[in-house]
């Protein structure tokens, strides 16, 4: 007899995960969405996030203020790290793509490495009352913490959307992805909105990467399971779309958690990219590009 | 110009004669080189540093009783940073380039079945380090196996027989798709099968997963009466959690079995009453049954140097055996007063070996030929807490016999409470 029961609690869980998808992927529908920029190494800076929540954990920081208050340092590294990508690679021109993304992989790379030479390879989480605690709803147990990290991301996406819609700079940050030339034509200058935009990505990277660490315990090898996820969201959500990150989120959250558990866990990755290449094959500007 | 040629052959037959007499005089001053590659970085890393810890603590032991033969002794070292795609080339350059007079293999299957065809090929000796049945299809006649168990069913074997005590009938058995993982389902499986326990969910899952509420819920829809886990560090405390969050059922008599990182202290201190009630493989626990000659002593030497350097504090799992390792290669060159690969293999292969983990005998296959793996349950643990693991009543030994310090709790929900 089919398991109602258990499908139901698999859409429930896939919508809380699914939405914690969304949100670690949504600086990188920034960065590559919106600005074209390669940011493989959004991961290692989420894995940086978790840790650096990690380190305020020691002192009594509760993780998701802690990735608050990381937050505006991650929006400056951001700034400095694009500047560097502008004048070393975009200002050139040639090659953009493929440089680009070798220099975002070798940061990926030393970031990984320094961290285990500061943290070693042992896994790392925080503490707090939602972690390791859960609620009932009937006979269904839900963790608090993938509570706690759908709220959060539900708020995260949400104020970024309304950012880019509502705001003077928000509605640069979009238009300079349609057009930069045109930008510039109107008096705001495409490479410092970019410069922002691309802070704003590396920003809300600190707040995923808190919620990263409340969902699980983090290792420095962590960047190289998200990758692939992340990616993958932005994709099949359309490059630079907001809610459709978070739309494309829920859909990998829902598919995989349907698929884990109904058929086995060793196809959830499999059915996930699946999708990804249907999509592409379908509607190759993602669910909700243009 | 004869006679200048006289001088010159006069000279190089005095220079030929020198060498030669000097040659072994050098060489036996030069140091006998280990080599290893073993894991300093990655997801074994934990292990891997702590395991290193011990051989280069054996390594200074014998060193300061003059060395193996009246020549020191030196550890050659390269991390495999736990990726089984760089130990052929460590091995080959720890060969070829580094001439090392022995190897010692990488911690755990993963990163040691790589360089198997390798040892098998050149014919030489290859102390493994905890790995799992990598000889049974080379069946190479010079590797020796440390760890405690010599088949997959010796670290089944104990859970299911707690569980059938209890009344067990049905098991549910989730594995990590990888080989130590499946050699433990499968050796549960087969134990399984001859006790007639039903099987009523098994699932394999990739060892990228990080989330394992599905297969919780999954496992407690079905209502199992065992539940065998097979699964690597980061899985099994991730599984923990969730069963903390979700719960198992109260069906469960016992949980656990073959999660890796139960041993490692750095993950037990972080899981802390998450663990309470799973019964599980280590290969040490303190306690008077385990008390082999020496071991205590070494056990409060490395804690000094562990906790200076970072690593596994307690050394509770890989250390006593790395240690072992370095005694067996000492007890063997000393007894045949060699190096040759072929000899030393002989020895090995025919006699009893005196460690800090206790007595040693190899099959065939260099695998135990007696196992010894001690299941332990983990009791009132506290969190964050490393300490509480040196007292008695935490790490309760309840499988096999011989180790026994007390009976398992079942079921599983009153064990953790």
């Amino acid at each position: 007899m089919f398991a109602w029961e258990l499908l139901a609690e698999a859409v429930l869980f896939g919508l809380l995960v699914g939405c914690f998808y969304a949100a670690v992927s949504v600086g990188l529908s920034i960065s590559l969405g919106l600005l074209d920029v390669p940011q493989v190494a959004h991961p290692a800076f989420l894995v940086v996030g978790s840790y650096g929540t990690y380190l305020l954990g020691r002192h009594g920081w509760d993780p998701l203020l802690a990735g608050i208050a990381l937050a505006p340092v991650f929006f400056v590294v951001g700034i400095l790290v694009y500047r560097f990508y502008y004048e070393t690679f975009e200002k050139r021109g040639e090659d953009t793509g493929v440089r680009g993304l070798a220099f975002f992989f070798g940061i990926a790379f030393i970031v990984e490495v320094l961290l285990i030479l500061a943290f070693g390879v042992d896994q790392r989480s925080v503490d707090a009352p939602y972690i390791g605690a859960s609620v009932a709803l009937g006979d269904v147990r839900i963790p608090i913490r993938l509570l706690v990290a759908f709220g959060t991301a539900l708020l995260l996406t949400g104020g970024l959307a309304l950012y880019l819609a509502k705001t003077f700079t928000g509605r640069a940050i979009k238009a300079v992805a349609q057009d930069g030339v045109a930008l510039r034509l109107m008096g705001a200058n495409p490479v410092r909105i970019k410069q922002w935009a691309f802070g704003i990505a590396t920003g809300v990277t600190a707040i995923a990467g808190a919620m990263l660490i409340v969902v699980g315990p983090v290792d420095p090898n962590l960047d190289r399971v998200y990758i692939g996820r992340t990616f993958c969201v932005v994709v099949l959500a359309g490059l630079g779309s907001m809610g459709g990150t978070l739309v494309a989120g829920l859909v990998l959250g829902v598919t995989e958690s349907i698929v884990l558990t109904m058929f086995g866990a060793s196809w959830a990755p499999a059915v996930a990219f699946g999708l990804l290449l249907l999509m592409l094959g379908v509607r190759p500007q993602g669910l909700f590009g243009r | 110009m004869k006679m200048f040629m006289r001088y010159c052959s006069f000279l190089g037959c005095a220079f030929a004669l020198a060498v030669g007499m000097l040659a072994p005089a050098a060489h036996a001053q030069q140091p006998i080189k280990i080599g290893m590659g073993i894991s300093q970085t990655g997801a074994l890393g934990g292990g891997g540093k702590s395991a290193l810890l011990a051989l280069h603590m054996w390594a200074d032991d014998v060193n300061a009783k003059g060395g193996l033969l009246g020549r020191k002794v030196e550890l050659v070292v390269y991390d495999d940073q736990s990726n089984p795609a760089t130990t052929p080339g460590i091995y080959t350059k720890l060969i070829d380039v580094d001439k090392v007079d022995l190897l010692i293999g990488p911690y755990a299957s993963v990163p040691t079945a790589p360089i198997m065809p390798l040892v098998k090929q050149r014919d030489l000796l290859l102390m493994s380090n905890f790995t799992f049945k990598l000889n049974r299809n080379l069946k190479h006649d010079k590797v020796f196996n440390n760890s405690p168990w010599s088949n997959e069913e010796d670290l089944a074997d104990g859970v299911l027989q707690i569980g059938r005590a209890a009344g067990a009938k049905t098991i549910a058995i989730l594995a990590a798709d990888q080989e130590f993982a499946q050699n433990l389902a499968n050796g549960a499986k087969s134990i399984a099968g001859r006790m007639g326990l039903k099987t009523v969910y098994e699932q394999n899952y990739p060892p990228s997963t990080v989330d394992f509420s599905a297969m919780i819920r999954a496992i407690r829809a079905a209502k199992p009466d065992i539940v065998y886990v097979c699964s690597y560090p980061n899985d099994s405390v991730a599984i923990l959690r969730a069963v903390k969050e979700i719960g198992i059922g109260d069906s469960v008599k016992v949980f656990g079995g073959g999660m890796v990182g139960l041993q490692f202290t750095p993950v037990i201190v972080g899981l802390g009453s998450l663990a309470n009630g799973v019964v599980n493989f280590t290969s040490y626990a303190p306690g008077k049954t385990m008390d082999f000659p020496g071991v205590r002593d070494f056990l409060d030497r490395y804690s000094k140097k562990a906790v200076a350097e970072n690593v596994d504090p307690l050394g509770y799992y890989l250390p006593p055996y790395s240690y072992a390792i370095g005694q067996m290669i000492a007890q063997a060159v000393t007894a045949t007063k060699s190096l040759n690969h072929k000899v030393l293999a002989e020895y090995l292969h025919k006699n009893e070996m005196q460690t800090i983990v206790g007595p040693i005998r190899f099959d065939a296959l260099g695998e135990r030929a007696k196992p010894a793996v001690p299941l332990v349950q983990f009791r009132s643990l506290v969190d964050k807490d490393v300490e509480q693991f040196r007292k008695p009543g935490r790490l309760v030994i309840v499988y096999p016999p011989q180790y026994k310090t007390g009976e398992a709790i079942v079921p599983f929900e009153k064990a953790r409470n």
